[in-house]
């Protein structure tokens, strides 16, 4: 028997579709490897009993010939999703013991649609980080091993504060790491300037995420309101596509959610590629960009063109202030969205003489380095006197931006590609400790896309010459999702499926 | 721009963030950083654009104006860290 572990979603859909295994099985398999991996940390929280009771449930519905597209599969949620009764922290101190009592809508739909949880698993505190290690419970060691170190050597580095080993991108670094280590077949993600493409990209795997208004932000812990978008991790692009078709849909609680319906996505796997145009954008190709990341966007476009795709150059003349712009109002937004948490109402409290100190007590403890410095340049650019200098200043920018992508789609293109990182996956505690810019720097080329509002997929497309993986990313227009899992795959079969490294933590 | 010491401390008011003094200076150094990298959105011409509102155009939907939730007192009360018969616990406000 193949370790249940190793399936893609697809393949353990129609194997438990055909009855050829149980979801009590799976289940357990993926339970057990949980628990072999736990030094990871890529888990903030474990539900077994919750696991085993859906699976039991789920077979119960598959031996009646019913259930639903993912039904009995068991799959890993990001800790920002509000899962009822569950640990929902975001991975911050500040919601400490917070249990919600309501689903969000993300989840509310994979369960209906059969799926089975795992737990929660680790971020960057708010989604705020690039590597996964502003997390109040820790860093998650991704499942790559560094290049040229041994099994024992990276087991004893799990022991000793992760030191050296890899980041496995953020702020989903829980997410990728469990699907990349198989702990889970697929994960909940979310996005706000690169938090699911990036660390797709670090480990190996896929990532989406859609447009904007695609999937309802309901029972999501808000991070950047206008720029927050949940989409899902898988180790392929038909996984992600099915993963994807589950958690999109109309939301009557969110006014921004789209009301139009959800395309089946993974028909659009393997459809014809003739026809298609892709543009290359010239503004892409920074200075001093690392060679080998030149040379695999080049490949990309030529796999495209084997393909059937035409490729063409685009320009979008204000890509390079799309990375400060979004420093300005991803934290402005923050700053009003963090607001909440004031010690009364849930989470954190510190004894304190009055309200003010009530309030500010309570924030400085529960708050982490990044999330503190975050809330301040928000408060800062939003303040009397500096709004319109900065603030208003990004949104006029932010239209800029929307505005070359208009161009360039109405130019007849179809798809953009781009590199997904501007390099291969970095050590736990290698950037951002003097100058948070340079973590910042790890999102240059996805942060545009979250400006834009237009969804952006992340295949892998091979290894570094230090054997890490490679992502590219393709960038669609509005709602249009298919477009980008037909090319997505077409990168995916030209790179050859990666192999996910054996499981060297336990 | 940048910021000084007591613009840190006002800021860090503004976000209702406690700091420690010793803490100030970091925080000044690592905001200074991030200001200066945003400086270069001063030379970009904005003349005449409008700042953006609403990434994907869509009409708000509306629904009836009637009560559509409520009755969940405990459910409201349920992640209070301090409550008293049936609300939430702040220090004195009004001597």
């Amino acid at each position: 028997m193949t370790d249940l572990t190793s399936l893609t979603l697809a393949e353990a859909r129609d194997q438990l579709k055909s009855r050829a295994i149980s979801s009590l099985e799976i289940a357990k398999a993926h339970l057990e490897a949980m628990e072999r991996a736990k030094a990871l940390n890529a888990f903030v929280v474990t539900t077994p009993e919750k696991a085993l009771e859906m699976a039991a449930a789920s077979d119960a519905r598959l031996a009646k010939g019913e259930g639903g597209p993912l039904e009995g599969l068991p799959i890993g949620v990001k800790d920002l999703y509000a899962t009822e009764g569950v640990h929902t922290q975001a991975c911050s101190h500040i919601l400490d013991g917070f249990k919600p009592p309501y689903e969000s809508t993300v989840t509310a739909n994979l369960w209906r649609d059969g799926a089975v949880m795992l737990g929660k698993l680790n971020m960057d505190e708010f989604a705020m980080g690039s590597s996964n290690e502003t997390s109040y419970y820790g860093p998650v060691a991704s499942p790559w091993l560094p290049p040229n170190w041994s099994r024992e050597q990276a087991r004893a580095a799990l022991g000793d504060g992760k030191r050296g080993l890899l980041s496995p991108g953020g702020s989903s670094g829980g997410s990728s790491a469990a699907v990349a280590g198989r702990l889970c077949l697929a994960a909940t993600a979310s996005d706000t300037g690169g938090s699911i493409r990036q660390p797709a990209a670090f480990t190996g795997i896929v990532g989406i995420k859609p447009t904007y208004g695609r999937c309802s932000r309901w029972g999501m812990v808000a991070f950047a309101s206008s720029l927050d978008q949940a989409g899902p991790l898988a180790r392929t692009v038909r996984d992600a596509a099915i993963m994807l078709r589950s958690m999109a849909g109309p939301d009557p609680k969110d006014s921004t959610c789209s009301p139009a319906p959800v395309p089946d996505y993974e028909a659009a796997v393997g459809r014809s590629m003739k026809g298609l145009t892709i543009g290359v954008p010239k503004e892409y190709r920074l200075e001093g960009m690392n060679p080998e990341i030149e040379a695999l966007w080049a490949r990309g476009a030529e796999w495209l063109r084997a393909a059937g795709a035409s490729v063409v150059d685009v320009s979008l003349p204000n890509t390079r202030h799309a990375l400060p712009a979004y420093y300005i109002v991803a934290p402005a937004e923050a700053s009003s969205n963090l607001a909440r948490y004031d010690g009364v109402r849930y989470g954190l409290r510190e004894p304190a003489s009055d309200i003010i100190d009530l309030y500010e007590k309570s924030r400085g403890k529960g708050f982490g380095a990044e999330v503190r410095r975050r809330l301040m340049i928000g408060a800062y650019v939003l303040s009397a006197g500096y709004y319109d200098a900065y603030y208003v200043r990004a949104q006029k920018i932010r239209t800029l931006i929307k505005r070359d992508f208009e161009l360039a789609f109405a130019s007849g293109v179809d798809a953009i590609l781009t590199p997904a990182t501007p390099s291969a996956a970095f050590g736990i505690g290698e950037k951002g400790s003097g100058d948070p810019v340079e973590m910042y720097l790890n999102d240059v080329f996805t942060v545009t896309v979250n400006m834009a509002g237009l969804p952006g997929l992340v295949a892998p497309a091979g290894l570094s010459s230090e054997g890490l993986p490679l992502g590219l990313q393709l960038i669609g227009r509005p709602f249009d999702e298919e477009t980008l899992f037909t090319l997505g795959e077409a990168i995916e079969q030209s790179a050859g499926r990666t192999t996910l490294p054996e499981a060297w933590w336990g | 721009m940048s910021v000084d010491l007591s613009a840190v401390r006002r800021i860090a008011h503004l976000a209702r963030i406690g700091l420690s003094e010793a803490e100030i200076p970091h925080l000044q150094g690592e905001i200074n950083a991030i200001l200066s990298f945003v400086q270069a959105l001063e030379a970009v011409d904005v003349e005449g654009v409008e700042p953006m509102t609403s990434v994907i155009p869509m009409r708000l939907p509306m629904r009836d104006d009637v009560v559509t939730d409520g009755e969940i007192a405990d459910k409201v009360l349920a992640n209070a860290p301090l409550t008293e018969d049936g609300f939430f616990l702040v220090p004195k406000v009004i001597d």
